[in-house]
């Protein structure tokens, strides 16, 4: 926990120094200078005047709290669950820090797979739990960390697997990952099981096939990993946090590639780093109290 | 020569206009970037291994469970009915249900029952799964084949002491099969194309190879690795089947059969 706190301060001192080094009022709210090109007028959007933020949808817990399933339904031009779970709550942050007021925000359902497409977006930005990777910038503008990510193995109390205290000892198990996740990258690279990993479309599925015993252990980033071992299942423990992960992954928001408004999404993230707002959103959403051991 | 140089025409008109379409530059980026294909290859070929085996597995037992349902479909008689009956109700099912939908309820629901001594594989019931799904449509075009064959030759088989089984065996079921050759080609192309479906259930095929490749990259190209993959199985297999449908045109007009 120590050396996450440490690189957790060195991530914010980055991008505090980032932000200054680029002009440190350009997150300003209601700068509406002609020279700012973060004032709300200048910024270029969708819908003038409106701030659309993309999700996925169904969202889940404790990303978006909102009702059963998670589903949205009926109208998707409002926020679906009212400033309630933590990329909810992170959304409306950011876009109060941009100028924006809430019933100037708009929420639209994007599928993964059409936030990266090429061609003309219809969200300003867009935020489901997408980690950064290098690769993945070069297909569209990708913000700064508004949460340092580590990854966990989940299972199922008493089995084999939940023994295991090394990343070595979870070689000889079969784990599953959802499609599209660095959660399925870090379970090769990092634990490098024998049998091949099997892949989810949707988290439900994967956690069927873990009540199966189809596979031994689900790889997911820790606030999920907390929520399916406390909340979705009635036997579910979190094995341990994967070592190489923690402080090298972070969440990001997708912008359209080569996007004005990237620098300006920025600009207010490093703001409410450095005054604590993204620390208070994540103590109270992600219950970061609950500890995990560390695999060696 | 004229269907040379129209197809060109209408060719070349196409294409300018993609290239030229204000997007473009950005879609060939995303879709046609030759760097990824070339890294990507190797991983969704080794991937399409599954879907392959897959279809090998699965033809086999479609095309015996499907004979099955097919001759018991067409036994004669009233007292035969409730088998007739069973092979109507499972052709109806299985034909209207999505196939998506048979492999992923199979392949996560049956091994949920946590019953002794049954396979908890995916991959397994999958191929439960599309073999249940193809023999529906396998059976129903076996039995078009069946009942094409004319009843005199039933009659004939029987007046020369063939027991009814032995008519269906050495008669009727030579004849049918060979009529329907061709549609049930058509069927295996399909089918090779539904393995993709197992990806639902967990494991990684060709498609989902490419998908995780395209998550990786936020770049769709690898796709185009999986295209070219079920293309050169698909392609000669079409090929092969226009061929056998020209070769029965001809011999029919021949009166060979």
């Amino acid at each position: 926990m120590r050396m996450r706190a440490f690189v957790m301060a060195v991530a914010a001192a980055v991008l505090v120094a980032a932000c200054g080094s680029s002009g440190g009022t350009t997150a300003s709210p209601g700068g509406s200078t002609a020279g700012n090109p973060c004032a709300k007028s200048n910024l270029t959007l969708v819908t003038p005047g409106q701030l659309t933020i993309g999700t996925d949808n169904p969202a889940f817990d404790p990303y978006f709290q909102g009702p059963t399933g998670h589903e949205w339904k009926g109208e998707f031009n409002h926020d679906p669950y009212n400033d309630q779970g933590f990329e909810d709550a992170t959304a409306y942050a950011v876009a109060q820090q941009l100028g924006f007021s809430k019933d100037q925000v708009n929420w639209v359902a994007v599928p993964f797979n059409n936030s990266y497409k090429p061609g003309p977006k219809n969200f300003d930005f867009y935020l489901a739990q997408v980690s950064y990777s290098p690769q993945r910038a070069k297909g569209a503008d990708l913000s700064d960390s508004y949460y340092d990510e580590q990854e966990a193995v989940v299972a199922l109390q008493g089995t084999d697997i939940s023994k295991a205290t090394s990343v070595a000892a979870l070689k000889p198990f079969t784990f599953g990952a959802q499609i599209g996740t660095t959660s399925y990258d870090v379970t090769n690279s990092t634990i490098a099981p024998d049998s091949a990993v099997q892949t989810f479309n949707t988290l439900n599925a994967a956690l069927q096939a873990l009540k199966n015993g189809q596979i031994d252990g689900l790889v997911v980033d820790f606030p999920t990993a907390y929520y399916m071992a406390n909340i979705q299942l009635d036997n579910g423990t979190i094995v341990g946090i994967l070592p190489s992960t923690a402080g090298k992954e972070h969440f990001s928001m997708v912008l359209e590639q080569g996007s004005s408004l990237t620098q300006c999404v920025n600009g207010a993230l490093s703001a409410l780093r450095a005054d604590g707002t993204l620390a208070q959103i994540q103590d109270r959403w992600l219950n970061q109290a609950a500890h995990a051991p560390e695999l060696q | 020569m004229t269907a040379l140089a129209s197809t060109a025409i209408v060719f070349t008109l196409i294409g300018l206009a993609v290239v030229n379409s204000s997007g473009w530059p950005a879609v060939r980026q995303a879709f046609l970037n030759g760097a990824l294909f070339r890294a990507s290859f190797a991983d969704v070929a080794r991937a399409f291994e599954l879907n392959v085996k897959m279809f090998l597995v699965a033809e086999v037992l479609i095309l015996a469970f499907a004979l099955g349902v097919a001759v018991l479909r067409s036994l004669p008689g009233p007292v035969f009915f409730p088998i007739r009956a069973i092979a109507i109700v499972y052709t109806d099912i299985f034909r209207g249900l999505p196939t998506v939908l048979v492999v992923y309820v199979l392949a996560l629901g049956v091994p949920g029952l946590q019953l002794t001594g049954v396979p908890k594989s995916a991959v397994f019931w999958a191929v439960i799964g599309l073999v249940l799904v193809y023999s529906a449509y396998v059976a129903e075009v076996y039995r078009a084949g069946i009942e094409s064959v004319h009843p005199s030759q039933e009659s004939a088989a029987r007046s020369l002491g063939l027991s009814r089984l032995q008519t269906l065996r050495y008669v009727i079921l030579p004849q049918a099969v060979r009529r329907v050759v061709p549609p049930l080609l058509n069927d295996f192309i399909g089918l090779q194309k539904d393995t993709a479906l197992v990806a639902f259930a967990g494991p990684v095929e060709a498609f989902r190879q490419a998908q995780i490749g395209e998550a990786a990259n936020f770049n769709f190209t690898p796709y185009m690795c999986a295209a070219v993959l079920f293309l050169a199985l698909t392609i000669p297999l079409t090929r092969t089947t226009d061929w056998l449908i020209a070769r029965d045109r001809r011999r029919r007009a021949l009166g060979v059969l």
